[in-house]
């Protein structure tokens, strides 16, 4: 298996590299052929993977590739672990990539930077398999940043314009930040368990935690180590995954072309986190106080990000408000403990999100690069493949009984709810909000989208403020000419993506529910406490209704069902019925309404004392510490000092003779004085 | 070939006299393709030196003996050899005047020979700080070399250049004369000039104090160290591009290899006192220099005061060993990650002395105010600056990540407010490096000059691409390095740093 493992990882290495290095020679359509065959490679192997590793048993790899320093008895390796985790996350990882890679062909056709751009795409899915793939702490840090590195490189794509080059400056330093303390977690399994392996380190946890070690940052306040350790990498996956607080880039990283924001702003990359966390779960179940910081920081995300999804006008950022709830959900699984809940939502969000950012750009395209859902309307005339498929993505997204989101978002829901650690309550309320809210904003802009009267003729009171997704010099479709074009379905390479993504949004729950939630799926790959144990329930639940279709069936009973259909209900009221109501709320409710607009102010803190605060803390240490005093009074000044005692000195030195006759005897007279009385 | 080391010094020396006095000014294509030809063959010299090292040993190499000078009954010795640590430095410096001979190849237009001739004497004199075994001989190397370094500053340098000279020398004088003195205290106490001798000499406590500072003073410079940092970012300014080129990638190196040869294995016991003002000034560089560097309207000072950031990783991976007593794996991480950093911050820092000197030679600006949108004319120089830009605020997969993790995991060990305030770099070596590459290389073009800017030529093409080579190399494979260090740092955590004072580890060691 190594070799495919290899090849699994290196195609699109090698792809990218092709179309990164030789992308004039090989040209445009050389550029998306290679690509686009090494993740057709990668994601065909990745399947047979894991069908070997769901059906067939096949045993867990873990080996390493290479060593990559060896260091006293440490030794630090290149290597991968494949088991199940692995296995599905490959799976997702390549498969969407794959849609993206597709459906980039019929994006970016216009755009200059065509072979730049696949290679990027590429070059991250080869970044985002090693980060899966690693099963040590180094090479997961190597994934983790160079994800990152490729997140900056497309956000700032178009670097002629100053929003996405800011967007992609702040993605990757507000990511700096979280890999700030996941570094010092790692630095610190490293102190407390001798090994940067994953096998060792979970080996040697328990009996590690059993003694309840402790440390002391403030001299006199010992804090369990395990509890720091794991705080610190989730700081890491606070970063990666854009939870509150270093939520901010993500909004922003919008600015990149769409077919990014749906690979790694919404499939892929930012679950890094939760996955990060579901494969650290025998490290986080030893610590509660850190599952319930996880906790109240996912269930804070997954509520307040959603609210700010029902105020936002632009199209993409609906989408991306959204993916921060729902990645706020994801880690509300991890605080409870139902990491496989968790990671199986990042699986069916992976696929119903990446559909709507594709449906969202199809949408784009077909508007002639209009992103103001205010100028859309009734889409579902021009556009009928992209509006099938954004329902279908949408009611994915919300929990529609018997769609992929359902079941694990309702898996989420019960696992807080049979939750007992310190937060749980908390998490409940916001989860079970958040079901309402999400259903509210989805439909919002769906009937904003697709339903409603036309408004692409109308004036354009915002174009201000919200552009064109795609830069181009190049194109022609002018703000000018927008009344006279009417929208489009985009071409097959794009809508062909949608539809493949539409499948598995709907039915990927139906076969998986039931051995990663149910079964034993993720066994001896995530660790849960016997007293965390929260999925209990759940399964109790699933076969007393006889499996998954049961389980639809029995919604209709829960609450959550009837929060979404109100949701959706109070959209079509809202939007559709009585579109003048919202701006009622808004004004009447207008500081609250003030306040989501500015984004809670996360912003403006961040700008205002970070970004200025350091630049001014710069300078003054700049002015006062090198040029005053350091240049100044020490260097300077001593060169001045010498420069006067020189002065001084050079006086003596006259040339007359007698001088320094005088000197030398003034100089004896006191050397034998001192002789004299020092006897 | 028993003389490599000797080739190694002389060979470039001889040749830039021939440059000098042969080809000279008359044929300057002849001056340059012969200083080229030097260069490569010395640079070719380390391969039988790399490949011929054995990695078993802590032991000097390639050893050379001769008698030099007598005085009474203490010999003065042309004594060479190297270690793991001596070893890739001299490589690092061979294969740095390569580059900064194509680098100055059609931009220097007076005194080509000179500028050459120059560049090759240095090498000769760095290669030989590097092998010295004999105090005496590393001091007159040390003191020899600057006298180039002078030359290029001063007369290919830029309009404040006097300045910057003097502040160097100033500098770098106060602490050499000191240095000077405890070597002969030490010579004339153990009757030997050996610097192996003298990690053998017994010392009290108030004497390795005394020589402790006298070093430290000495090598602190030439880091620079905060708060003796000041002259650098002026010295880089002034200086023409391949001068920053040595003094960043090769010249900074000599401070930390003096702390390594000189105070930890000579003082121990003073090194172990005074480690933490050691440390606290690493981690003042690191978060201090970090803040400065952040608000520099200078590339070259910009990368200059990134520079000093830089190297109080490697000060910090020293000292960090005398709070790891005992933990000897972490210890050797923090001195590999000290002694990798120095090497990556070879390739790195010389990438982008080299990038800005790229762009200013054809804007004569390096204000980063005068460019903008500089990847719409030179997409090709965009990408390696973007590559190395990334190296310098410490990406994994790059040559700039391997000694700032090592260095940090170390730390957190020794203490965990060690390793948080050097992890601030992460944010702000990130902020500083992409700000500065944002606001030259993003956006759309600022002016008409940066409209009309060439790519890359062939030749600078060609310098770039091999160092994007080895930081990628260094970066995804560092085993290469750290297996030749590796019975260097066992032998100094073993011994060098072991007490004096205690008589324990006689025997064994001393």
């Amino acid at each position: 298996m190594e070799n495919i493992y290899l090849a699994v990882v290196l195609a699109p290495l090698i792809g990218s590299i092709l179309a990164g290095l030789f992308g004039k020679q090989i040209g445009r359509a050389g550029a998306h052929t290679v690509t686009i065959a090494g993740v057709a490679i990668a994601a065909a192997l990745s399947v047979y993977v894991f069908y070997q590793h769901a059906f067939n048993a096949a045993p867990v790899y873990n080996a390493t590739v290479y060593e990559w320093a060896l260091v006293g008895d440490l030794s630090m390796n290149v290597g991968f672990l494949v088991d199940n985790l692995t296995a599905m996350m490959m799976v997702v990882v390549t498969s969407v990539s794959l849609m993206v890679h597709v459906y980039t062909i019929g994006y970016m056709h216009e755009d200059p930077g065509y072979q730049r751009f696949f290679s990027y795409i590429s070059l991250f899915t080869f970044s985002m398999l090693m980060l899966v793939m690693a099963n040590n702490f180094l090479q997961l840090f190597f994934g983790w940043e160079a994800v990152g590195l490729v997140s900056y490189l497309l956000i700032g794509f178009w670097f002629k314009r100053p929003t996405a080059i800011y967007a992609n400056m702040k993605a990757f330093l507000v990511n700096r930040v979280g890999d700030f303390g996941f570094l010092l977690g790692i630095a610190g399994v490293l102190m407390y368990f001798g090994s940067l392996d994953y096998y060792t380190v979970f080996g040697k946890a328990p009996a590690f935690a059993a003694g309840n070690p402790t440390m002391e940052l403030f001299a006199g306040h010992p804090w369990a180590v395990m509890t720091v350790i794991c705080i610190c990498l989730f700081i890491g996956a606070m970063g990666k995954s854009a939870q509150v607080p270093l939520h901010v880039w993500l909004p922003d990283s919008m600015e990149g072309p769409t077919p990014i924001s749906a690979l790694i702003h919404a499939a892929t990359m930012v679950t890094a986190g939760v996955f990060m966390v579901a494969r650290m779960s025998p490290l986080f179940e030893l610590s509660e106080t850190a599952l319930s910081f996880v906790l109240v920081i996912g269930a804070t995300t997954a509520l307040f990000m959603g609210f700010l999804g029902l105020i936002q006008n632009d199209i993409k950022r609906v989408v991306a408000y959204s993916t921060l709830s729902q990645l706020g959900y994801m880690v509300v699984a991890l605080g409870v403990s139902a990491y496989a809940a968790g990671v199986f939502h990042l699986m069916t969000h992976a696929f119903f999100k990446a559909l709507l950012f594709l449906g969202a750009g199809s949408v784009i395209i077909g508007m002639h690069h209009e992103q103001d859902i205010r100028a859309m309307g009734n889409l579902k005339k021009y556009m009928p493949i992209t509006w099938i498929t954004s329902l279908l993505g949408s009611l994915a997204l919300i929990g529609t009984p018997g769609f992929a989101g359902f079941y694990s978002k309702d898996a989420i829901i019960e696992a807080v709810h049979a939750s007992t650690i310190a937060g749980s309550g908390y998490a409940y309320f916001c989860v079970l909000v958040g079901v309402f809210i999400t259903a509210l904003y989805s439909f919002r802009m769906y009937f904003l989208v697709f339903h409603t009267k036309e408004r692409f003729g109308e004036s354009h009171h915002h174009s201000a403020t919200h552009h064109d997704d795609a830069h181009h010099g190049s194109h022609t479709h002018g703000h000018a000419h927008h009344e006279a074009q009417k929208p489009h379905e985009s071409p097959w390479v794009v809508w062909l993506p949608l539809v493949a993504l539409a499948i598995p949004s709907v039915c990927v729950a139906w076969f998986f529910t039931e051995p990663m939630l149910i079964g034993d799926f993720f066994k001896g790959v995530i660790y849960v406490a016997d007293n965390h144990n929260t999925l209990e329930h759940l399964r109790e639940e699933w076969h007393h209704v006889g499996g998954a279709a049961g389980f639809a069936l029995h919604a209709v009973q829960t609450l959550p069902f009837w929060l979404a259909l109100g949701g959706v209900v109070a959209a079509y009221v809202l939007f559709v019925m009585m579109p003048a109501v919202p701006k009622k709320i808004a004004e009447v409710f207008s500081p609250i309404y003030k306040l989501m607009h500015n984004k809670y102010g996360f912003d403006d803190f961040n700008q205002a004392v970070f970004a200025n605060g350091s630049v001014a803390v710069g300078k003054k240490l700049w002015h006062w510490g090198d040029m005053t005093v350091i240049d100044g009074m020490m260097v300077n000044g001593t060169a001045r000092t010498v420069g006067r005692v020189a002065a001084q000195v050079r006086k003596l030195q006259s040339g007359y003779l007698y001088h320094y006759a005088f000197a030398m005897i003034i100089g004896l007279l006191v050397f034998f004085t001192w002789l004299y009385f020092a006897r | 070939m028993t003389n490599l080391l000797s080739l190694l010094i002389w060979l470039p020396i001889a040749g830039g006299l021939a440059v000098l006095f042969g080809t000279g000014e008359r044929n300057t294509a002849a001056s340059k393709w012969l200083s080229l030809g030097i260069a490569l063959a010395t640079f070719g010299l380390c391969i039988p030196l790399w490949t011929g090292f054995d990695t078993t040993t802590a032991a000097m190499q390639y050893v050379e003996h001769a008698n030099w000078i007598r005085l009474g009954n203490i010999e003065i010795n042309y004594a060479l050899g190297v270690d793991g640590f001596a070893m890739p430095l001299i490589a690092l410096t061979s294969f740095t005047t390569v580059l900064v001979v194509l680098a100055g190849w059609e931009v220097i237009e007076k005194r080509v020979s000179h500028y050459m001739a120059a560049f090759l004497v240095m090498t000769g004199l760095m290669n030989g700080v590097f092998a010295a075994t004999d105090a005496m001989l590393f001091y007159v190397f040390w003191e020899f070399m600057l006298i180039p370094m002078f030359l290029i500053i001063g007369i290919w340098g830029g309009p404040n250049r006097v300045y910057a000279t003097l502040k160097f020398f100033l500098y770098t004088f106060l602490g050499s004369v000191l240095m000077l003195v405890a070597l002969i205290y030490m010579g004339i106490k153990g009757g030997s000039f050996a610097i192996e001798a003298m990690h053998k000499l017994p010392l009290e406590m108030g004497p390795q104090t005394l020589i402790f500072i006298a070093f430290f003073l000495a090598f602190a410079v030439k880091v620079p160290m905060f708060p003796v940092h000041t002259w650098l970012p002026d010295a880089h300014v002034e200086a023409p591009t391949g001068g920053s080129v040595v003094l960043a990638a090769i010249m900074l190196k000599m401070g930390t290899y003096g702390f390594l040869r000189f105070n930890l294995p000579i003082t121990p016991d003073a090194s172990a006192d005074l480690a933490n003002i050691i440390i606290a000034l690493s981690l003042i560089a690191v978060v201090y220099i970090g803040l400065v560097a952040l608000v520099q309207k200078d590339m070259k000072k910009l990368i200059a005061y990134s520079s000093i950031a830089h190297m109080g990783f490697v000060t910090l991976g020293f000292f960090i060993v005398f709070k790891l007593v005992g933990a000897n794996t972490h210890a050797a991480l923090g001195f590999q990650g000290a002694l990798v950093q120095m090497i990556s911050h070879g390739f790195v820092s010389a990438a982008l002395f080299l990038c800005v000197g790229v762009m200013y030679d054809r804007m004569h600006s390096r204000m980063i105010g005068d460019y903008g949108g500089v990847a719409n004319s030179m997409p090709k120089f965009a990408a390696f600056f973007m590559l190395f830009a990334m190296a310098n605020a410490g990406l994994p997969g790059t040559a700039g990540f391997v000694g700032e993790f090592m260095v940090i995991v170390a730390a957190f060990k020794a203490n965990f407010w060690y390793a948080f305030l050097a992890s601030v770099s992460l944010i702000t070596g990130a902020a500083y490096t992409l700000w500065m590459y944002k606001r030259v290389v993003f956006g759309e073009v600022a002016n008409k000059h940066v409209a009309e800017l060439p790519d890359l030529n062939k030749r600078e093409f060609l310098i770039l691409a091999v160092l994007a080579v080895m930081t990628l190399a260094l970066g995804l494979y560092p085993k290469a390095l750290t297996t030749v260090m590796e019975p260097s740092v066992q032998h100094l955590i073993g011994c060098g740093v072991q007490s004096k004072l205690q008589t324990v580890v006689e025997g064994v060691c001393r």
